[in-house]
């Protein structure tokens, strides 16, 4: 379909961002997978069932006979120096900057989010206080002991 | 020659199969959360179709959209998932019932 962009970017995030956060999360649970289970058989019938409906009436609505090759023609072939990546980009960053902007504030608060959820602070470990060491006094570490001068036997 | 109708099949095989996914996995948290990323994937697919059927690159740029929210949506579904499980220590859906009167 002469999308080279999207198909790369589709595969990149999917395998690179996707698939490692799902491992990471399914190695960090240590789930019971026995008991998750149980039930598949019972949801069997009923799941193929919605799923191959839904197929059907799907297919009813956008198939051949309203979107087949009389009705929808292939456009013609680009020429040989057509770039996809250059023609997206050209529209990208002139008439979609602003949703563009919008999506990168998007990924930033996902970020922030997932960090803010999952950090916790354990009560065990220590940390160190900086606005406590800039404020010790003198007194805080030096204690003056006033005693007499000892003599040597 | 391949008809715009093949891709919109192609694209609804996809989400029933999605769909069969949630029927089937009542119990995972984590796979219904892979379902819904595969019917995301699948009106990518609508979408891209249709931008090169109607030679508009604006589909595209939308699927960009929709790929940076499903990103964004299974970073954050995945931390709380994390956070879930650290309190409650199961992601079993039918244990997730605090809430049911």
């Amino acid at each position: 379909m002469e999308a080279e962009f999207l198909a790369i970017t589709l595969v990149l995030v999917y395998v690179g961002a996707v698939m490692v956060l799902f491992l990471f999360v399914v190695m960090m649970l240590d789930i019971n997978i026995a008991r998750l289970r149980e039930g598949f058989i019972h949801y069997l019938p009923v799941g193929i069932f919605v799923a191959v409906a839904m197929a059907v009436m799907i297919i009813s609505v956008v198939g051949a006979s309203h979107f087949g090759l009389d009705k929808w023609a292939e456009p013609a072939r680009h020429a040989a120096d057509y770039n996809n990546t250059r023609e997206l980009g050209m529209v990208l960053y002139t008439k979609y900057v602003y949703p563009f902007e919008i999506a990168a504030v998007i990924l930033l608060v996902a970020i922030v989010a997932a960090i803010a959820l999952t950090l916790r602070r354990r009560p065990t470990t220590k940390y160190q206080k900086p606005e406590d060491q800039i404020a010790v006094k003198r007194e805080d570490r030096i204690r003056i002991v006033t005693m007499n001068s000892e003599k040597k036997k | 020659m391949i008809a715009l109708s093949d891709f919109l099949i192609l694209g609804a095989i996809l989400f029933s199969l999605s769909v069969a996914g949630i029927f089937l996995n009542r119990k995972n948290v984590i796979i219904l959360l892979m379902a819904i990323e595969l019917m995301l994937l699948a009106v990518n697919m609508n979408f891209i179709a249709f931008s090169h059927y109607l030679s508009d690159t604006a589909g595209q740029v939308f699927v960009f959209f929709i790929l940076t929210v499903a990103a964004a949506e299974a970073a954050i579904g995945l931390a709380i998932l994390v956070v879930l499980f650290r309190t409650k220590r199961t992601i079993n859906v039918d244990d997730l019932d605090s809430l049911k009167g």
